[in-house]
This record gives structure tokens, sequence and C-alpha cells, in this order.
């Protein structure tokens, strides 16, 4: 005990030394951690509006169906599924479509498009289909209209009110043709979206492709991405081939690559960060331990031995980094709480590409743990590391030579 | 009764091609009680001795026995525990730990030997009063002018009640009347406590104390003198 008073006592034996190299960890974690719960902050957001814009943050659908995404790949949803699925604490939602492709006409002009059928309820509680709705009214389950995405109505040249023939084949090579009523009109944030989109009810699709109950996939939701992980690993454990089930990272592997390269990116910004602080410790150390080579001299003449200097020395070192490390995190948190509570808005050119991009807006911050212990974790190793030098030094450091010192 | 027995101690640096004997071949025995100073001019050898025979530098040959120990034969954990139980040290330049109080610095010794609390309280009470700063048992070595640390550094080289105490030119950073004081209190301490003590000094006044009288020159023993003082 008393060798780590002696500790704590030698810090403060030159308070401004250790106010500022505590203070460099202290402004490295805060920075860090500033950093990091922006860019957690905008990944979360990133996914969100990934999953909740369309593919969910599950989908489970035929193996068949993965390699060939075909109307003849589609899938009768039987009780074991539906079972495994209302069972799952962790899914918080789920929704059923059917989709493929059709020709839309309307009276002179034809287009590609695709159809997707859904349960307008559940597909609204998964995607807030209802928000994307400009014209019109959204789908009911006893509707058999359409809802047309903008620019394909635009160039159809239709509107609210008006038929479009959809035709093409249904499954197992059957005829598919039928007249709808366009009910709304769609206008995603997604100009792609907008170009081929029709939406109607599941029964109707189910009709016009002569696909009686069977659905191309399940849509899932979960609470959040951190939530993702033990459902996947739920549902890929029960549910058995020919289904497969498939998280929005394999479905969307794109979206994963730019994550990682954004965040590569911050590591090597805060690598460099923690590069600079570790040496600004070291610097100190290295001081401490040469300017107090006669102390340490003595200690170990009269009796204290080299194993227990070591101690002294290492809590020396460790100090900093606590005292550094704990500040930078209890000024962080708030701070990160703040802005996770009141999102930084943006302005300008970066706005208008976010919000033509179907995404809100505003910066984002984090308040995962691991944002904040990261930093602890990481000032911990530096400290650790660096202690190496006084606790080496101490089992090294010549007696008589250090008591002439 | 010898407390400690010297044979043919020797010393050698290695400084390049030279090579320097510091210490050469010293047999000599030091008995309980005894009040010694070890003069002679710098460079004669007398600090180079005095590590040796206090565990703190290794000789090239020879060996220090103290109290049927043969010290250079110990590894070096051992020699450490051995130092901290039976040799005192004070140094010239004091050289308490400057973040601990007084009764701190005497405490801190046998805090290292394991002694309870109660027993450390007592002894650092009664060594600090012993002499003579009872009343800055809470102050910092900062705080204390260079005799009052000095007196620290003799109640801390007595707390772990050693077999002798090593004193390297205790007196040649201390005022005259500094120096007398503490050259009475080491020598109330060794008669009070049948403590060993061995001085290396240039200091007359020391050696005006001292009841045996050992010269050194060229790392030889030149005189080996006794004398009966009060």
């Amino acid at each position: 005990m008393k060798l780590i008073i002696i500790a704590w006592r030698n810090l403060w034996r030159k308070p401004w030394r250790t106010v500022i190299t505590s203070g460099s960890i202290f402004f490295g974690v805060l920075l860090s951690a500033f950093m990091t719960s922006m860019q957690y902050g905008s990944y979360e957001s990133m996914i969100s509006n990934v999953v909740k814009f369309y593919s969910g943050y599950l989908q489970l659908f035929t193996e068949e169906y993965h390699e060939n995404k075909t109307i003849n790949n589609t899938f009768i949803l039987n009780d074991s599924i539906k079972s495994i699925l209302d069972n799952e604490k962790g899914i918080t939602h789920y929704t059923k479509r059917l989709e493929y492709f059709s020709l839309a006409s309307s009276d002179e002009i034809t287009k590609g498009s695709v159809i997707i059928g859904v349960d307008p309820s559940g597909e609204n509680e998964v995607t807030g289909l209802k928000k994307w709705v400009k014209e019109g009214t959204y789908l009911d389950n006893n509707s058999n209209g359409v809802l047309v995405a903008t620019d394909l109505a635009k160039y159809l040249q239709v509107g609210v009110g008006d038929t479009i023939v959809l035709y093409g084949q249904g499954y197992h090579g059957v005829m598919a043709a039928g007249v709808y009523p366009i009910k709304g009109i769609l206008k995603f944030p997604s100009p792609e979206l907008n170009k081929q989109f029709i939406y109607m009810t599941l029964n109707e699709s189910q009709e016009l492709f002569s696909a009686q109950n069977r659905l191309s996939s399940i849509v899932i939701m979960v609470e959040d991405n951190y939530h993702l992980p033990p459902v996947l690993k739920n549902l890929k454990r029960e549910i058995k081939s020919p289904y497969m089930i498939r998280s929005w990272a394999e479905l969307q592997p794109e979206l994963v690559q730019m994550i990682d390269g954004d965040r590569a990116g911050g590591y090597f910004m805060k690598s460099l960060l923690y590069i600079i602080i570790t040496f600004g410790i070291l610097g100190t150390i290295l001081m401490m331990v040469s300017e107090r080579k006669r102390e340490l001299g003595v200690m170990i003449a009269i009796g204290l031995q080299r194993s227990k200097l070591s101690i002294i020395l290492f809590f020396e070192t460790l100090f900093i980094g606590i005292i550094g490390a704990i500040t930078g995190l209890a000024v962080s948190i708030p701070i990160c709480y703040y802005y996770f509570k009141n999102p930084i808005p943006l302005t300008g050119d970066a706005a208008s590409t976010m919000v033509n991009m179907g995404i809100e807006p505003f910066m984002y911050f984090s308040m995962q743990p691991d944002v904040f212990y990261t930093q602890a974790f990481i000032v911990f190793i530096i400290t650790i590391l660096i202690s190496i030098y006084p606790v080496v030094k101490s089992y090294t450091l010549g007696l008589t030579s250090s008591l002439r010192a | 009764m010898n407390v400690i027995e010297i044979k043919s101690l020797t010393k050698i640096y290695n400084g390049g091609e030279v090579k320097v004997k510091a210490v050469n071949g010293i047999d000599i025995n030091f008995k309980q009680g005894e009040f010694t100073a070890v003069v002679g001019p710098s460079g004669s050898g007398k600090t180079t001795f005095l590590n040796m025979l206090g565990g703190l530098d290794r000789p090239t040959s020879g060996e220090v026995i103290i109290g049927g120990v043969n010290v250079w034969g110990l590894s070096s954990r051992q020699l450490i525990d051995f130092r901290m139980n039976n040799i005192g040290f004070v140094f010239q330049s004091y050289n308490l730990i400057p973040v601990l109080t007084a009764g701190e610095n005497v405490e801190f010794i046998m805090q290292l030997q394991g002694k309870p609390k109660k027993e450390r309280d007592l002894r650092t009470k009664e060594l600090l009063e012993a002499v003579g700063i009872g009343d800055r048992i809470k102050s910092r070595p900062s705080k204390l002018s260079g005799g009052q640390q000095q007196r620290v550094a003799v109640a801390r080289a007595l707390a772990s009640k050693p077999e002798f105490i090593l004193a390297d030119e205790p007196t040649a950073n201390l005022d005259s009347s500094s120096t007398t004081s503490l050259l009475e209190l080491m020598s109330q301490m060794n008669k009070k406590f049948n403590t060993t003590f061995i001085f290396a000094t240039h200091d007359q006044r020391v050696m005006d104390k001292a009841r045996r009288i050992v010269t050194i020159e060229d790392g030889k023993i030149l005189s080996d003198e006794y004398f009966d003082r009060e």
C-alpha cells in the first residue's frame, strides 16, 4: 500500500508536468471518443437508412431464389418457419413480399418494372412505405390498386385514378396479366427505385403471377444493428435448407466495404493521435526516472527490492494514464450524449446530397459503450507498454553509479 | 566479538587498458559497538571499501563476512534483504525519500521488514525523539534543515536495528554546529544501542570522536589505531 502512496505522491512532485502529460491523454481520449462516436453514429444512421428503406436487417428466402431470382424459386411459408420467426425474441417485426418483373403499360407506352407484393400494414411497419406516397392514398388489404413510383408514372404518362396494364410471365410459365387502378404515386429518394417500382398488395401480386400463397422473401427487423448478431446466429442455426437467412451486410456488401474503408481511415487518424500521446508520456517517464536515479539507488540500498521499486514506477505511469483517461471520458461522455440527443444539422450541398439519397441531413453520434471503453483500453495498453521502460530500469539500475548520480 | 570480518578484499576497475586497484587486498575486522573512522585522501579507496562492506559494490575478490554470512555469496535478492536487516546507511546528501515525511522515512524500512504498525509507530517516535526532532515527525525533508535531515537519516539507519551503520562523509554538507551535534548524536546512539558505526570521512571532527581510525591509502590499510575517548 505504501508503495502505491509513494507512486501517487511522486506524481505530484512536479504537478505541472503531471497535469500536462495527463492533459495530453485527456485531449487524446476526448478527440478520439468524439471522432469515434461521430463515425459510429454515421454508420448507424447509414445502416438504419438502408435497412429501414428496403432490405430490412435480415431476409429469409430459398437457396434457389438467392441464386436465381425467378418466381419459380419462391416458397410457401410453412408453420415451422413461421413458428421459428414468431418465437425468436429479438425479432421486432417481419413482413412478407412477392417480387417479380413485369411489363407495365399505359395507353401507348410500355416499360419493364419491378412488381412488389406487400402486406400494406406490415410493410409500413418495417420500411415506412406510406411516407413515400406523394399523391393519392396508401394501399389497404382490400384494395386492388397499385402504387407507382413517380418517374415510372411520368414515363407511362399516368396519374392517380388512371389504370395500367401489367403483363408478363407468372409461376411456372403461366401468363400473368391484369389491369390495375393507380391509387397513389410514390416518390423515393433513390432515382433508380423511382424508375421501376410498382407496389400492390401481396394477395393481388400472388393472383397476378398465379403464385397463390407464394413469397419471394420475408423481411425481418430487429431493434438495431447491435441486436442483430444473436438473432442472426439463432436463425442461421434453426433455419435449414432449402431456406436460408441473410443479413443486410451479406445482401449489401458494398455498404459494408464503404463502412470498413471509412473505419480504416478513422483508425489511422486515431493511431496518429495515440502515437503522439505515447511519445509525450514516454518523454515524461524517461525524465521522471533519470532525474531520480540517486533516489532510486538509495531505496534499493536501504532494502527495497527491485520488484517493489518496479511496482512504484509502474503505478506512476499507470496513474498518469488513469488520470488522463478518466477525465477524458468524464468530459467526452456528456458531450457525445448531448450530440447523440441533438444531432448536428447539415446545411448546403452536403445536406442536399444526403436528402437526395434519402438520408436525413444530420450528423449523428453514437453512445455505444465500446466508443468509450475502447479509448480507456487503448490508454491502458499504452501505459503498460511505456511502463516497460521504468520496470526494466528498476531491474538494471547500477547501484553504485546511481548513488553517485 | 567480530561483527564484520574482511578477508583479502580487492576491487579492480577496468579503465580501458589500465586496471586500477581501488582496494588492494584489505584484511580487517570490526567488533560490536566500535565507532570507527576510515580516513584517507581522495581516491584512496575508502568509499569503494565502504561500498563493498555495505553490499553495494561487488568486490573483484575477497570476502565480507557479516554475522557469519558471506555477503557476496548471496543472490541479488537475498543481498537486498540482508542490507535491510543488517546494515544502516547514512549518506553525504542525506538521501531521504522526498515524498515521505520524516516519520514515514523512518517507518518505511520497518514496513519493508514487515513489522506491525503499532511497533513501527512506537519505534519511529522513539527514534525521532532520540535524534532530537520528535516534533518534526510530519515534516517533509524539504521543510527540514540539512542537519535535521541528517538526523532523520540516522534515525532511518537505526530503524531496522542493524548490526552496524555505514556513514559515507555524513558531515560533508553540514555546518559546524550541525556537525558537532550530529556527531554527538551518533556517539550517543553508539553507546545507547551499542550499534557499530563506520565512517568514511575527511572531517577532522569526526576523527576526533572516533575510537578507532583506519587510514587507507592506495587501496591498502596504512594504519589502524585505537583511541580511548569519552
